[in-house]
């Protein structure tokens, strides 16, 4: 893919995030910043694409590591921020149906 | 290095674009509480579609990753299943110090061994305009990481929540800030750079950190919000970044994503406080507005009606309808399950009930929203400031627990005020003000002396949260009927 596709793809992309989060609501924000926290860690792409080649080329020891090491931070967020996402989400319950039950 | 790398394969550019439109389903799915479960699904899918097919296409070393994975995952799922609600800022700004770290960890990878990331030209050098995009995720990632670690260490109280003010340094910052941008261009033109020798890319890297913390420091606990907002922002530009130089579609969404939410994040924390986000970045609120407050406590103390618990209890036990306004203070002190129990004990007298939470109240956005969630409170009794803010003038009993600013009525009037123009609670427009405090001592971060405790209307019930409320509990017990 060249520069200039990527790049309307970016742009399209903030545009969608603009729309998508404005709808969010209020009461849903830390849940929010703990699932949005948990995808950006798609960056663990980048790290394993480092750990798997540093296993086959020459001279990639260093990278190999560092992919390595970022593969474990990421990951700590990925199962952590989903987990923790699905814990507060959990919690967000209605009220029971009863009759009467206010004024 | 003569490992070429093929084109990535259709298939796999179609799983990271379905990964992507997975992500955006994730954040829809926040619209509304009963769609959000199902959103997060849709964010672990997505999230495992983007790691399946890396793995697919990088076979090798697998062993290894799969431990790291094991490791991080195993870390990251035991905390996730330990943390205490009232810990969720700290534990979101710990994270996005991850996220921070990983983009620096991928991008110094790929500065090492550009050719299995398929960045460089024909003579084995990494492309221009790879080592702009690579230089960038560095920094942006760098000072994501300093900057959540500083946070986390205010949040967590393991460091003062005070603003800590270098002499100069907004110069410093704007200095260092340059220096990066200067270097990054520099970077890209740099032959050594391309060959992925020359210290440049280290110089960035370290001011990149020095800037994450001196960009902090200055910043007073209460504009947390606005700061927590913001580095979300930022580990989203960096995985954009990064996403650029690994030209992969589910990176770039991702990241843009994150990014624009952070942002909109942080500008409704601004907005809510009536101040510009140059002015929170820039810091030190809370330290120097000593002579900027009109009303500060001087001349003769004012007079103000202190109650006891059984006094709380017994007006609100006689009204007809009771709004709760909670603050940070109330996650301090652990307040939020007493808090719930004395609302079901006044329903059942027949009070109604209801919760009214200001945008920026506790340190991070929805903050009080989840520790009421997680203390069985229903989410259609809390409502938020717009909905609920013409109700104050018919209701009997405003009961404030632990906030203070974000009810001063001087935001409407004072324009000397360091908090003019923020939109605030009307609780003084209540019958009866009940205003939980510790003592009577202490403003609030603002520095600004609230009218509110020495109303006509009010009274100052001052001890912990936690246990004035569990002695109005206890009261509503004994005194029933």
């Amino acid at each position: 893919m060249d520069f200039l596709s990527i790049l309307s793809i970016f742009v399209l992309a903030v545009f969608v995030g603009y729309y998508v989060v404005w709808s969010v609501t209020p009461a849903l924000h830390t849940p929010l910043m703990a699932v949005t926290n948990a995808i950006s860690s798609v960056i663990i792409v980048g790290a394993l694409i480092a750990a798997a080649a540093g296993a086959i080329t020459d001279g990639g020891g260093l990278s190999q590591w560092l992919g390595l090491l970022g593969v474990v931070l990421a990951s700590v967020n990925i199962f952590g921020g989903f987990a923790v996402t699905r814990r507060m989400l959990a919690m967000y319950k209605k009220k029971e149906k009863k009759p009467a039950a206010s004024k | 290095m003569e490992h070429a790398v093929a084109a990535t394969p259709a298939w796999a550019v179609l799983a990271y674009l379905a990964a992507g439109v997975l992500f955006i389903l994730a954040l829809r799915g926040l619209s509304s509480p009963e769609s959000s479960q199902a959103g997060n699904r849709n964010g672990i899918i997505g999230m495992a579609l983007a790691v399946g097919t890396t793995l697919a296409l990088h076979p090798t070393g697998l062993l290894l990753i799969i431990g790291a994975i094991a490791i991080g995952g195993g870390i990251g799922w035991v905390i996730a299943q330990r943390i205490q609600m009232t810990a969720m800022p700290e534990l979101v700004a710990g994270f996005h110090s991850l996220v921070g770290m990983a983009a620096v960890l991928v991008g110094c990878a790929a500065y090492l061994n550009p050719g299995a990331f398929g960045i460089t030209d024909a003579t084995g050098a990494i492309l221009a305009v790879s080592r702009v995009e690579m230089g960038l995720g560095v920094a942006i990632g760098a000072i994501t990481f300093s900057g959540s670690i500083i946070a986390f260490l205010k949040l967590s109280g393991r460091m003062s929540g005070s603003p800590i003010l270098l002499p100069g340094r907004h110069i410093i910052n704007l200095g260092v800030l340059a220096g990066i941008i200067v270097l990054t261009g520099v970077f890209a033109f740099d032959t050594a750079a391309g060959m992925g020798q020359g210290p440049l890319m280290w110089i960035i890297l370290g001011l990149s950190f020095i800037i994450g913390v001196t960009l902090i420091i200055p910043i007073g606990g209460a504009d947390m919000p606005v700061v927590i907002s913001m580095l979300n922002s930022y580990s989203g530009w960096a995985a954009a970044a990064m996403g650029f130089t690994l030209q992969n579609t589910a990176m770039i969404i991702t990241g843009a994503l994150v990014g624009s939410s952070g942002a909109i994040l942080s500008y409704i924390m601004c907005k809510a406080m009536n101040r510009s986000f140059i002015s929170v970045i820039a810091g030190g609120f809370g330290a120097d507005s000593g002579g900027g407050g009109g009303d500060k406590a001087s001349g003769p103390a004012k007079s103000y009606k202190a109650g006891s618990a059984d006094d709380a209890a017994f007006i609100m036990q006689n009204a007809e309808t009771v709004i709760i306004v909670p603050g940070y203070g109330m996650a301090v002190s652990q307040a939020q399950h007493a808090l719930r129990e004395m609302g079901d004990l006044l329903r059942k007298e027949g009070v109604s009930v209801k919760y009214a939470i200001h945008p920026v109240a506790g340190r991070m956005p929805g903050h009080m929203n989840v520790l009421l969630a997680e203390a069985n409170v229903p989410y259609d009794e809390v409502f938020e400031l717009e909905d609920i803010n013409s109700e104050f003038g018919q209701c009997d009993v405003a009961f404030v627990i632990g906030a203070n600013d974000v009810t001063n009525p001087l935001a409407k009037t004072d324009k000397t005020s360091p908090i003019y123009g923020m939109p605030i609670l009307d609780v003084e427009k209540a019958k009866t003000v009940l205003f939980i405090k510790r003592s009577m001592g202490g403003v609030g971060y603002a520095g600004v002396d609230n009218p509110v405790f020495y109303a006509d209307n009010t009274m100052m019930l001052l001890a912990d949260a936690k246990k004035m409320v569990e002695n109005i509990v206890k009261a509503l017990n004994g005194g029933g009927h």
